[in-house]
């Protein structure tokens, strides 16, 4: 958990996330991931061996918190409202550039 | 890699930098170099303005006309509102005019004019998050808490800056410029509900809605001087909110007093359908039960609150404001929350984490822009998302990912979900012996635009006092507790156990009371 973030690090996250960094940015997020990192090594001193993971606040055993709906079809938003927010449709898909690249 | 000890070391020197800049620029102001720029108007009570249009001495369209007035003069110096919603809110305006003209009952908000925090969808309206990545999106439909207000009578103004998709605690990170705080215009609002709290303290709206994930309500509302709530996790439907982190996001209220927030909040709480994790716990008369007197309420003190990197001043104003409750007859007494610390770090990874989910979305497919110039579908999803996202916000979805990534996940994302269930059972155990605790709700009052934006990492560790309640799930109110001598607003955070809001406000009304005799 101490291990500093190298730059291919940045860059294979930044894959991963889908996300373009110009070549000055680069060093200002190995930077900033570093000190942050760094910072939340604090963590390291507690001891959490046995503590189970909290996800969701509704976990903390409220019985009435979270109570999941029916699962039936209802009536959702229309395709033609939804789709003119798209840059680019067919008026029944969303269209995109192609997918493989050779 | 510093030892813990080191680390500490170099918070502390960082705290007294902080500080020593303070007192500076605090000397500067007391010579009269600088004049803060003051647009601080008291908005009337949602009482007033019902008697008012109840007696036919004032029309809600005229009143909703008034409040664009004033925008259009007021709103080029503090950039409060990111666009306007005129036609719709006039609308409104007319049919609330229509039926006290019938002398037909008036709903809870009739005519009452109300911003939204640009992170909230309005059908038809442009819905920002304060981010490049969405402009020119107008939602089809309509966030469940904005329906609320509106089948209650309230009348849109419009959209309210903020931090770009909430991220951030000075709304410095907004695609569309900063908000300027009315009380001293070269001060930052807070964030990231900056456009929210600045609204209400400026009197350009009379009460508003924010978000809040780790502080995004309160700390803006202690900056600006107004109430701010956090209601419980799943007391108000997220239901059109753009999520930030799901686990943590809240919608809740803000206004100039302690009753008109209540009122607010019970209008758009309850069930919804729509929200999973929206609750069916019933919704009591926030209002009503905020009138109730405090005396006998055991009022819990933390002092991992009161320590090292509170601002003397801001210490100074909540003691007063905890020894009011005292007079008042509340119980004050110490309580422990020994793993506060450990808050910040917990915070900034499951909120990032969760961040790096929830804004995978934005990919130039369904709404949006999209980049030109992109041969494939890999290259269009990254050229989009550069060009959409702002630092902040690549920063955050970088070490979100980070935390999540293989070999990292248990060491990172776990280990701050384990930390969470010690801080939300530590706030539980505290709730056994009292009825609320009392904080301060930031560490210092407003900074000066431009102050924190170069250290990410100083800008993170102001939300200390706010992330608590975040993880755990409880709510809280934001009141105003005196001010700096530089006349900057300091606020009281009351929190109360989970669904225990009416507690919470009846607090923060005694705290606004003490405030007001003074």
């Amino acid at each position: 958990m101490t291990a500093k973030v190298t730059v291919e690090d940045v860059e294979r996250v930044a894959e991963l996330a889908h996300l373009e960094l110009k070549p000055d940015e680069a060093p200002r997020m190995l930077h900033d991931l570093n000190a942050i990192l760094d910072y939340v090594a604090e963590l390291n001193e507690l001891d959490t061996a046995g503590v189970a993971p909290l996800a969701q606040v509704s976990e903390l055993g409220d019985a009435a918190a979270g109570v999941l709906r029916a699962d039936l079809p209802l009536p959702s938003l229309d395709r033609a409202v939804v789709l003119a927010q798209a840059p680019e449709t067919d008026q029944v898909f969303f269209k995109v550039p192609k997918v493989i690249e050779r | 890699m510093k030892s813990a000890a080191g680390r500490r070391a170099a918070g502390l020197r960082q705290r007294e930098k902080w500080l020593e800049n303070g007192r500076r620029r605090k000397i500067r102001l007391s010579r009269g170099a600088i004049a803060p720029e003051s647009f601080v108007e008291k908005p009337k009570t949602l009482a007033e303005l019902r008697a008012d249009l109840a007696a036919g001495r004032v029309k809600a369209a005229d009143l909703a006309a008034g409040y664009y007035e004033r925008i259009a003069r007021v709103n080029p110096r503090l950039n409060v509102y990111l666009s306007l919603t005129k036609e719709r809110a006039m609308a409104q305006a007319e049919r609330m005019d229509a039926v006290a003209a019938k002398g037909d009952p008036l709903p809870a908000l009739a005519g009452v004019p109300v911003g939204i925090k640009d992170v909230l969808v309005m059908r038809g309206a442009p819905a920002t998050a304060g981010s490049k990545i969405l402009e020119g999106y107008r939602p089809p439909y309509d966030a469940t808490a904005v329906e609320r207000l509106e089948a209650a009578g309230a009348v849109l103004l419009g959209k309210l800056n903020c931090d770009e998709f909430a991220m951030g605690s000075s709304t410095e990170n907004s695609a569309y410029g900063p908000v300027r705080n009315p009380v001293d215009a070269e001060r930052v609002p807070g964030g990231s509900s900056g456009g929210s709290a600045a609204a209400v303290a400026a009197n350009l709206a009379v009460a508003t809605l924010g978000s809040d994930t780790g502080g995004s309500i309160r700390q803006p509302a202690s900056f600006c001087g107004v109430v701010g709530v956090l209601p419980t996790y799943g007391r108000v439907s997220r239901y059109g909110l753009i999520a930030y982190a799901s686990s943590l996001d809240r919608v809740g209220p803000l206004a100039a007093n302690v009753r008109d927030a209540a009122t607010l909040l019970g209008v758009i709480a309850g069930h919804d359908p729509r929200d999973a994790t929206s609750s069916a716990v019933p919704v009591p008369d926030f209002a009503a039960e905020s009138d109730n007197p405090v005396a006998g309420l055991r009022i819990g003190v933390p002092k991992e609150y009161f320590a090292e990197g509170l601002d003397p001043e801001v210490r100074a104003a909540i003691e007063s404001g905890v020894a009011a409750l005292e007079a008042a007859g509340c119980v004050v007494k110490p309580v422990s929350l020994p793993h506060t610390r450990y808050a910040v770090p917990t915070y900034y990874l499951i909120a990032t984490a969760e961040a790096s989910a929830n804004l995978a979305r934005f990919d130039g497919v369904r709404y949006g822009p999209r980049s030109k110039n992109s041969e494939t579908l890999s290259d269009m999803y990254r050229h989009s998302r550069d060009e959409g996202f702002g630092a902040e916000v690549k920063r955050r979805i970088l070490l979100g990912t980070y935390a999540l990534s293989a070999g990292y996940y248990d060491a990172y994302y776990l280990k701050a979900q384990q930390v969470r269930r010690i801080l939300a059972e530590e706030f539980l155990r505290a709730f056994a012996e009292v009825d609320a605790i009392v904080t301060p709700t930031t560490p210092t009052a407003a900074f000066r635009l431009g102050e924190k934006t170069g250290d990410p990492l100083a800008m993170y560790l102001a939300d200390i006092y706010t992330v608590t309640a975040s993880l755990a799930g409880i709510c809280g109110v934001t009141a105003p507790c005196g001010a700096t001598q530089a006349g900057l607003p300091v606020g009281m955070q009351v929190l109360a156990a989970h669904w225990n809001e009416a507690t919470a406000f009846r607090v923060a009304r005694a705290v606004e009371e003490a405030g007001n005799r003074e």
